[in-house]
């Protein structure tokens, strides 16, 4: 299972570039997540690791191996498609079964590997059946059986749970997280969805408009996002987001807005007083902010609810802030009224200061 | 009436100038036809001064050699420009289907042959096939290779070859639609899978686009059958009877040898063929519907 490297990916179509050098490394086992909005590159990524599309520039390694002149067949990858892309034609069994009877394997050994992949996947009822005569759900496994089935060091996911509906994508997450425990193998996946991402990753990869945006543990990311994009990104409710200017006050330094201020850690402070600039965008997120009446001066702040949505143990408030809109979670037996004007405490470490030109991380 | 049984006329009434010009137009014909196969009819009488004779035109059409022949040749003919259109109809499309630079401009040319009236193209071979001064002849004694008397000594070859070349088009066209309609993930998927440029045609596209050509074949294989501009010109159905295919030997049975009531018989004989392959046409797209009825009904149990 070697480990894959991708140095200075370029795609470009005619004099569009679309993307501008990945440089990636991906460790040995490891689930790596390609996440973004759609059009930021990840689903071309993830084809010219397959070979499905060529490289503009750059090189793709495998090992010591570089693949980017290699046929897809000869990369040593399986792929799970959005779409399935099962073979319409074939029963489950034959679908599951067709590259390694393109490869002539024994019979005995191509039915033993099938029988197994289908009882982990609980396909086994399902073998004599065609693609047309089975639910989204089933069919998303037979294309997962069929990557089984292959033996391939490398697994590539291309967004495998979009089509299913909400629940079943749920279902299908949580099987794909017990599949990666006992399945050793490098896997590349892409999807747009942030909760596949933060559930699934090992390493999560944040791309955006052809670039890589930050790489790292989903805790990494959440904790310390590299910029605004990859704050907003990751987490729902997405972060907050309030324009503020930084001052001095007793030897604090403050982050002040419309109808807040708000003192920041020592750390935070620290980096924030050598900045040339006094502007800066300070991002909460909604989970970071704890209904508190007496907050001190400094630690919290006054927010007017305007609607609360209720979904279950959780409550999700959205509030004016001065001009601004501020979402807060907070559990659902809190006391609250709409129109109320509520006090909220600021937990520290949930402060993000970004500079507003550039989006990066203070 | 009331207005429930007005509404369920409606698509009746709507059908029904059609189905008045059908009926005269395709089954008044068709029912004299039948009626005139059963009496000995020449063209000089009209149908009411003519002879009952039962089945005696078909009994005589059944001990016909000429009449054998005829079926014969029609049998080699059709099949064999069904084949060759389809093998080169379709691999045309498979070596086709790809984005070069003035692809578009290739494929209006390919399908040129198809537009041009079968009267032309009989005169164009029969030019192109001519002994001393046609091009095919010509070409050959450039390269050093001998003459070959196309129309004399291999004329059922000869009417083939143009048939071929009119009508391959027809299946080159059908089969690049079908081979673009398919799904675009299923043949990167068996890419991946480690099939061949070959095991993807034969594994994968062949067996997806076979619906479509099973409709192409049964419908070349009806119009086959019918054939005449192109070798009533080519040839006129000879030499001999090497060329006389069905529909030729009813017109000259009807107007040379003055028998409109076996011509009729013969018609009929033709038309029983052509409805067999029709309906199997029928069937095989009803079955279609039914499985994908089927498959749809399948989905919606299981959400």
């Amino acid at each position: 299972m070697p480990p894959i490297r991708l140095e200075g990916l370029v795609k470009r179509y005619g004099a569009v570039e679309v993307l501008h050098g990945i440089d990636l490394d991906m460790a040995e086992h490891e689930f790596t997540v390609l996440v973004g909005p759609s059009g930021c590159g990840k689903s071309t990524t993830l084809r010219m690791i397959a070979g499905l599309e060529d490289i503009s520039a750059g090189e793709i390694w495998m090992g010591e191996r570089a693949v980017s002149n290699l046929d897809p067949k000869d990369r040593d990858i399986a792929m799970v498609f959005q779409d399935y892309a099962l073979y319409p034609h074939m029963n489950v069994a034959k679908n599951m079964s067709f590259s390694l009877r393109l490869q002539k394997r024994p019979k005995a050994e191509i039915d033993r590997k099938v029988r197994d992949v289908a009882e982990m996947l609980g396909l086994s009822p399902f073998l004599d059946r065609k693609p047309g005569e089975l639910s989204g759900g089933q069919r998303q496994r037979v294309a997962m059986g069929r990557a089984l089935c292959r033996d391939a060091s490398t697994f590539l996911f291309d967004e495998p749970l979009s089509n299913l509906d909400a629940k079943l994508r749920g279902q299908m997450r949580a099987e794909l997280a017990l599949m990666r425990q006992s399945v050793k193998k490098n896997m590349i996946y892409v999807t747009h969805d942030q909760i596949e991402a933060m559930t699934l990753a090992d390493r999560i990869v944040v791309m955006h408009g052809g670039h890589i945006q930050q790489q790292g543990t989903p805790t990494e990311l959440f904790r310390n996002p590299a910029n605004k994009f990859v704050a907003g990104f990751l987490g729902a409710p997405p972060m907050n987001f309030l324009d503020a200017i930084l001052v001095s006050q007793g030897g604090d330094l403050m982050a002040q807005g419309k109808g807040f201020a708000l003192r920041l850690p020592p750390a935070l402070a620290a980096r924030a007083t050598k900045l040339a600039y006094k502007q800066v965008t300070l991002g909460l997120r909604p989970s970071d902010l704890e209904y508190v009446p007496d907050a001190p001066e400094g630690a919290g702040l006054n927010l007017k609810v305007i609607v609360s949505e209720y979904v279950g143990a959780q409550s999700v408030l959205i509030c004016d802030c001065g001009d601004a809109r501020v979402t807060v979670e907070i559990k659902s037996e809190t006391p609250i009224a709409l129109g109320e004007t509520l006090r909220f405490a600021v937990r520290p470490e949930g402060l993000h200061l970004f500079d507003p030109k550039t989006e990066v991380a203070i | 009436m009331t207005r429930f049984s007005a509404n369920r006329l409606t698509p009746y009434l709507f059908a029904a100038p059609a189905a008045l010009v059908m009926l005269l137009a395709l089954f008044y014909p068709i029912g004299y036809m039948i009626w005139g196969s059963f009496r000995a009819w020449d063209p000089s009488q009209s149908i009411t001064e003519t002879e009952f004779v039962g089945l005696a035109n078909y009994a005589r059409l059944l001990a016909d050699p000429a009449f054998h022949e005829s079926f014969w040749v029609t049998l080699v003919f059709a099949f064999s420009v069904v084949s060759v259109e389809m093998v080169l109809g379709v691999s045309l499309a498979l070596l086709l289907d790809r984005k070069i630079r003035g692809m578009s401009l290739l494929r209006t040319l390919f399908i040129l042959p198809m537009m041009i009236a079968p009267v032309v193209v009989g005169l164009v071979w029969r030019y192109m096939f001519h002994q001393s001064y046609g091009t095919i002849n010509r070409m050959l004694e450039a390269v050093g290779l001998p003459k070959v008397d196309w129309l004399g000594q291999n004329p059922l070859l000869s009417v083939i070859i143009a048939d071929v070349w009119q009508w391959t088009p027809f299946i080159f066209i059908l089969s690049l639609a079908a081979l673009q309609s398919l799904p675009r993930s299923a043949l990167e998927a068996a890419r991946i899978d480690g099939a061949t440029t070959m095991q993807q045609i034969w594994h994968i596209k062949l067996p997806l686009m076979a619906p479509v050509l099973i409709v192409t074949l049964l419908l070349r294989l009806i119009d086959a059958f019918k054939v005449l501009e192109v070798i009533l010109v080519l040839t006129g159905g000879g030499p001999g009877l090497q060329t006389e295919i069905l529909a030729l030997r009813i017109a000259r049975t009807a107007r040379e040898f003055r028998e409109l009531g076996e011509a009729a018989a013969m018609s009929n004989m033709l038309l029983m063929l052509l409805m067999v392959l029709t309906l199997g046409m029928f069937a095989f797209t009803r079955w279609q519907e039914a499985r994908a009825r089927r498959l749809r009904f399948t989905k919606e149990e299981e959400g």
